[in-house]
């Protein structure tokens, strides 16, 4: 029986499922009331109460997607900040990264203010961009953005620092003016770099615009798990949560899927070809 | 020399005229480095001239200096006569290191001195495949370079100087980094392909005026001397750095087409080996000392 389930290339899924269902019903075990003896809590009650309950938390959701149908206005609102906050913040970090990588002199200057707009908590931001682009998804994205340029900007810099001088001598001698020496070589070798930020800031995008929702908006699923949060539903919290971390999976899946895309040129330990 | 030598009239592919180049440390400007001094050195149209010296030397920055890549702190280089400002047009490198671009296939990398030039892809394409056949990587243009071994990656580093069809080669210690056999290899289809062994597809009459300019100019630089007697037309020495010089200069008086392994034993080449060792054996040494004293 144990050789059958044994841990190994076939079983990881079968591993990985039986994980989160152990987890799940150890958390159904420890709130369900009346299941176990009261051993924390004065009431029976109360562990439902701060931590959940799994089977209500799936009804909650099943509600949201199918009964009522009520969450996808929602979610598309928190999907579509995240991914402008994406692409706008990933874009100008790239060009900015490139531009100041390969302009020694403009980043001479501006070294002191990246490095401080990088160390501010720019989350605290979040207010200031509700003032100025009021309560809308603008607000959103804007702090979704200055969390994503930074990683994007500071890996692209190094990228393009990090240019094999050779491949880049090569170029020139090969004949490739300044235009054709950034779409040909410094483009491509950033973007090995782009792609391990990419990951990380597809996250950041996401708390971006539900830290933005969280603190004033009227729709998203920020919103829904402050007004969850609001009547100490913590079943709905929970759901939230489940739901937003269900499709942060999904985009940095998508991310996996366009960097192997896009970087297969990229050795790999151990590639062989089976014959 | 068995080949047709260089005509009269034509100007030298490379010229360097008393080129000295001192490098300045960065982090502490006091500190500079005179790599080389007082250079003079010329590599004739269609010659092959090898450079030989002890490591650290400074013979890849002569060949910095004649690829354009580094301005030399005093002298003037020049190319066919015209005096080099910026990158060296007329001239293909091959690097000691890997200098194939990682993201492109051998294929994309062989086209991508064309596509800078501007060539319409179908006939960029058509002309790498044609090289990389030509360097006997025939099916092998969709790999990348880390998919491909030492040897093969330099073969398509060569086809990739090859497709542009350059006046000059600057070849830095290239084939360092291959085992022996390989490198044998390598050494004759660079010696054939320049021979114009590589160049059947357009036939020229032997003697004619388009033989001496077709023939490429290549300037090697090695610390293998057995590479370059057996290669070259020309074999200039270089004293140990720091500030090196030219010390001394032979011209390989061995008939064409040589096999470098063939080559080797030649009682031709066993004399002019060491005549050659006797100039550069003192200046060996010189130089394993001085590393020494910098390691202690």
């Amino acid at each position: 029986m144990w050789n059958l389930i044994k841990p190994r290339a076939a079983t990881l899924r079968l591993w990985q499922i039986g994980i989160l269902v152990l987890i799940f019903v150890f958390w159904h075990a420890m709130t369900k009331p009346g299941l176990l003896p009261n051993f924390m809590f004065d009431n029976d009650r109360q562990a439902a109460f701060f931590f959940g309950e799994p089977l209500k938390i799936f009804e909650r959701i099943w509600v949201w997607f199918v009964t009522d149908a009520d969450i996808y206005i929602h979610l598309y609102v928190t999907l579509a900040e995240t991914l402008m906050a994406f692409g706008i913040g990933a874009a100008s970090g790239l060009g900015a990264g490139l531009w100041l990588a390969l302009s020694p002199m403009a980043s001479a200057i501006l070294e002191p203010y990246i490095k401080a707009l990088n160390s501010m908590p720019r989350i605290i931001l979040a207010p200031i961009f509700a003032v100025w682009f009021g309560l809308g998804m603008a607000s959103k994205v804007a702090l979704g953005v200055t969390l994503v340029f930074f990683i994007v900007f500071f890996n692209v810099y190094q990228g393009v620092k990090e240019v094999s001088p050779v491949v880049l001598a090569n170029a020139r001698m090969l004949g490739a003016n300044k235009k054709q020496l950034l779409r040909y070589v410094y483009l491509p070798s950033a973007t090995s770099w782009v792609f391990s930020s990419l990951h990380t800031s597809v996250g950041l995008a996401f708390v971006g615009a539900v830290v933005g929702e969280y603190l004033g908006s009227s729709r998203g699923v920020g919103y829904l798990i402050l007004q969850a949060e609001g009547q100490f539903d913590i079943n709905t919290v929970m759901a939230g949560i489940l739901v937003l971390t269900c499709f942060a999976l999904v985009l940095d899946g998508a991310v996996s899927k366009i960097e192997k895309r896009l970087m297969k040129w990229q050795p790999k330990a151990g590639e062989t070809e089976k014959l | 020399m068995a080949h047709d030598a260089p005509s009269t009239h034509m100007k030298p592919a490379i010229e360097l005229r008393d080129v000295a180049c001192t490098f300045i440390s960065k982090d502490d400007p006091g500190q500079r480095y005179t790599a080389v001094e007082q250079v003079n050195l010329t590599v004739g149209a269609g010659e092959f001239v090898s450079v030989v010296g002890p490591t650290g030397c400074g013979k890849s920055t002569l060949l910095n200096v004649a690829a354009g890549l580094l301005a030399p702190s005093q002298g003037t280089a020049h190319v066919f006569g015209e005096p080099l400002h910026d990158v060296n047009t007329r001239a293909g490198y091959m690097f000691q290191t890997e200098s194939l671009m990682p993201w492109r296939t051998a294929l994309q990398n062989v086209m991508a001195g064309l596509e800078f030039r501007d060539t319409p892809e179908p006939e960029a394409r058509a002309q790498a495949e044609d090289w990389l056949r030509r360097v006997g990587l025939g099916g092998f243009g969709d790999r990348y370079p880390h998919q491909l071994s030492g040897g093969m990656r330099k073969r398509t580093s060569l086809a990739q100087t090859l497709v542009l069809d350059p006046d000059i080669i600057l070849m830095d210690e290239p084939f360092s980094a291959l085992d022996i056999q390989t490198r044998q290899l390598m050494e004759n289809e660079v010696l054939a392909l320049w021979s114009g062994e590589g160049r059947r597809a357009t036939p020229s009459p032997k003697h004619s005026a388009s033989e001496g300019h077709q023939r490429k100019a290549i300037l090697f630089i090695t610390h293998d001397l057995d590479e370059a007697i057996a290669m070259s037309d020309r074999v200039v020495i270089m004293s140990a750095g720091p500030a090196a010089r030219v010390i001394g200069e032979f011209t390989i008086d061995m008939a064409r087409p040589r096999d470098v392994a063939e080559v080797k034993k030649t009682p031709r080449f066993l004399e002019l080996h060491a005549a050659i060792w006797a100039v550069l054996r003192e200046e060996v040494l010189k130089g394993y000392q001085q590393q020494l004293q910098k390691v202690a």
